[in-house]
């Protein structure tokens, strides 16, 4: 008889990762405004401090652009530290450190020195979190060389990839999202690393396939169940890893279904979704028709009032219309019914892992 | 000749010995420049030797330097590896950054010298999370991070300044004030010049040097250093020199308009090379001058010897 699996929240399993870490490399360490405060950034560094004192677990000057290089430097100089900011917005102070010093130190310095160096932000979303605190930004990351981009939409994805970034010896920009937090998914109790540029297939079919990134990852799950009430199968991969992308997975994927709809936690223009279509679209347009679409966020800036933010985001439901139509076109529109929608968020992801 | 004086001898010559090194190189590179086989432009600091030779002297192999783009003293100062350096200039693989870098971004991981940067002040930060790593393994290491008066100005050096005090970390910083931001005068950036002052203001024990005399500057970053070791928390530099070249290129600018060469007269006259190279007996400073000739022109025919990287080096180490 086989123990039953152990479930953890989003928000524990990456707690579980640091503190796993911490133990087997003294030259981890956890810095960022507020990591070692009474929230612990939402629970997910909350004991770290206590656990391993305050030189291994220790709050910043606000300093964002600093305290970047100064990540650096300890990377550098061989340490491994994991920069923690509350909100993706706030990677904006870090550009330049980022761009011009994380990215580039490895090339420019022809191989003399490396930055192993995670970079930790929480995306946000819901109840007025608005223009600056919902901002997913990881096209821009994708966008320069010497950047890893990563963004786990399951608990268990957040701790393997978590270890798998701090074992990097390269920067890498982690990407969480606040609602997944409490998600709950089989974690296993040791040690182990989700590697970086290996896709995750969370549903079989063969209607279409359908790519969706963070937090979209959970709403393409929610619109599956609503398509496969009217009978679509769906190919449903979450990328985990935006650089290096597995775009052989969503290829290869695609090239049996002949129609990709990418969902992005982010807007659509020059963004993750552009690049995973383009990259596809070379890899199969000749052979033969191909039906691709974006979805993403509205291009306007995200506004607070829920009026208005509800219209900002796919949901399952405009997700499922969209899939809906693409694998159907010409026949009479579908939209599921709201309160079966509703009802999708129920759904949750419990592997196989 | 009692200790003393054997000692003082001692450093006259080692101390010449760099800053005729440094001066020399830049003038051989100057030389070499018009010819094209230079492959990166070059920020020469030519006039400004004696601030990272007198830091320099003070530091040990283990003890770190973090340079800016016009990087080539401290490079030098700190022993990083001349033939390297000048097959970096012209492109080559042998280079301390395999070519991939360029002046602007000389390194020497094995002599402590962290890579340079371009974007100005963006290497300060780094230099200062250097340090953290060595406070927190608990080294006897101290590093001395160099930055211009125009980096004064970006504010990512005042959020590194902060963080090393709060941190009490073992950085000597230094201000090497030569007046210009590429061509626009600290009086145009600045409506008050007290940048000593400001840092002061941060907990850091902060000193203006009067001149850039090389025993000057050696004395105070000795003094500074002393205190990182006692673990004091930083110190900070600021040094007045002056630029004898174009901000960028081979050349002097003196009929650019932005400055006069009267006001570079003061700073000639006083060159550092030719102050401390009188000190020594003639037959020892011919035998220094003709090492440094010879090293550098070993140098120059390494770097021209050196095969350019083949087009594999275009995709390594973007990723580690």
């Amino acid at each position: 008889m086989s123990t039953p699996e152990r479930t953890l929240r989003y928000v524990d399993a990456l707690r579980e990762a640091l503190v796993q870490e911490m133990d087997r490399d003294p030259d981890v360490f956890v810095f960022g405004l507020d990591v070692d405060d009474h929230k612990g950034i939402q629970g997910s560094t909350l004991g770290l401090a206590e656990r391993f004192g305050p030189e291994r677990c220790f709050t910043t000057p606000l300093s964002e652009d600093a305290m970047t290089g100064v990540a650096i430097g300890a990377a550098v100089a061989g340490m491994r530290p994991v920069h923690v900011h509350i909100r993706m917005d706030f990677l904006m102070l870090c550009m330049n450190q980022l761009v011009n010093m994380a990215a580039k130190t490895h090339y420019m310095y022809g191989g003399a020195a490396k930055v192993p160096l995670v970079v930790r932000s929480m995306i946000g979303k819901s109840w007025g979190q608005g223009a600056q605190h919902s901002q997913g930004l990881h096209a821009m990351f994708m966008h320069v060389p010497g950047l890893k981009v990563v963004a786990p939409s399951n608990a268990h994805d957040a701790k393997g990839c978590l270890i798998a970034a701090i074992r990097d010896d390269n920067p890498v920009i982690f990407m969480e999202h606040r609602l997944l937090y409490p998600l709950e998914a089989p974690v296993p109790e040791e040690p182990y690393t989700v590697p970086l540029g290996q896709a995750r297939r969370m549903t079989r079919g063969d209607d279409i396939t359908i790519v969706g990134v963070s937090n979209m990852a959970m709403e393409c799950l929610r619109a599956e169940e609503l398509l496969r009430d009217v009978g679509i199968g769906v190919d449903l991969i979450d990328p985990v890893s935006l650089v290096p992308l597995d775009i052989d997975t969503i290829a290869g994927s695609a090239r049996r279904t002949r129609r990709l709809l990418v969902v992005d936690n982010g807007w659509i223009t020059a963004g993750a979704g552009a690049e995973i279509a383009a990259a596809v679209a070379e890899r199969l347009g000749p052979e033969g028709p191909l039906t691709v679409r974006r979805m993403g966020f509205a291009p306007t800036t995200c506004p607070t009032t829920p009026a208005l933010e509800r219209l900002f985001y796919p949901n399952p439901a405009t997700i499922a219309e969209t899939a809906h139509a693409m694998v159907r076109p010409g026949g009479p529109a579908w939209s599921p019914a709201p309160e079966r929608a509703e009802l999708a968020y129920q759904r949750s992801f419990k592997g196989p892992f | 000749m009692d200790d003393r004086t054997t000692r003082d001898a001692d450093m006259a010559a080692r101390l010449y010995r760099s800053l005729r090194r440094i001066r020399r190189t830049e003038e051989r590179i100057a030389e070499v420049y018009p010819s094209d086989r230079i492959k990166s432009p070059v920020h020469l600091s030519i006039g400004q030797e004696s601030v990272a030779v007198g830091v320099c002297d003070v530091l040990g192999p283990d003890d770190v330097v973090a340079g800016t783009y016009r990087g080539h003293a401290a490079y030098l100062a700190k022993g990083g590896d001349l033939r390297a350096m000048m097959a970096e200039l012209f492109g080559k693989v042998d280079g301390c950054a395999r070519g991939k870098g360029g002046s602007m971004h000389l390194v020497d991981m094995d002599r402590n010298v962290l890579g340079c940067s371009a974007v100005v002040g963006s290497g300060i930060p780094v230099a200062v999370g250097y340090a953290l790593a060595i406070r927190r393994r608990r080294q006897d290491r101290v590093v001395a991070a160099f930055y211009g008066d125009g980096a004064s100005e970006e504010g990512c050096v005042y959020e590194s300044l902060n963080f090393a005090a709060l941190h009490k970390l073992p950085v000597l910083f230094v201000c090497e004030n030569n007046g210009y931001a590429i061509h626009e005068p600290l009086s145009r950036r600045w409506a008050a010049d007290r940048l000593t002052e400001r840092v002061a203001t941060f907990g850091i024990a902060a000193r203006r040097l009067e001149s850039d005399d090389v025993f000057a500057v050696r004395a105070a970053a000795a003094q500074g250093v002393a205190a990182l070791r006692a673990g004091a928390g930083p110190v900070f530099l600021e040094v007045p020199t002056y630029r004898w070249r174009e901000h960028v290129g081979p050349s002097e600018d003196y009929d650019a308009g932005y400055r006069s060469r009267d006001e570079a007269a003061p700073w000639m006259a006083n060159d550092q090379v030719e102050r401390v190279g009188a000190l020594l007996p003639p037959e020892a400073r011919a035998a220094i001058d003709a090492a440094v000739e010879a090293e550098i022109a070993d140098a120059l025919a390494f770097a021209e010897a050196s095969p350019f990287p083949d087009a594999r080096e275009l995709h390594a180490h973007v990723y580690a």
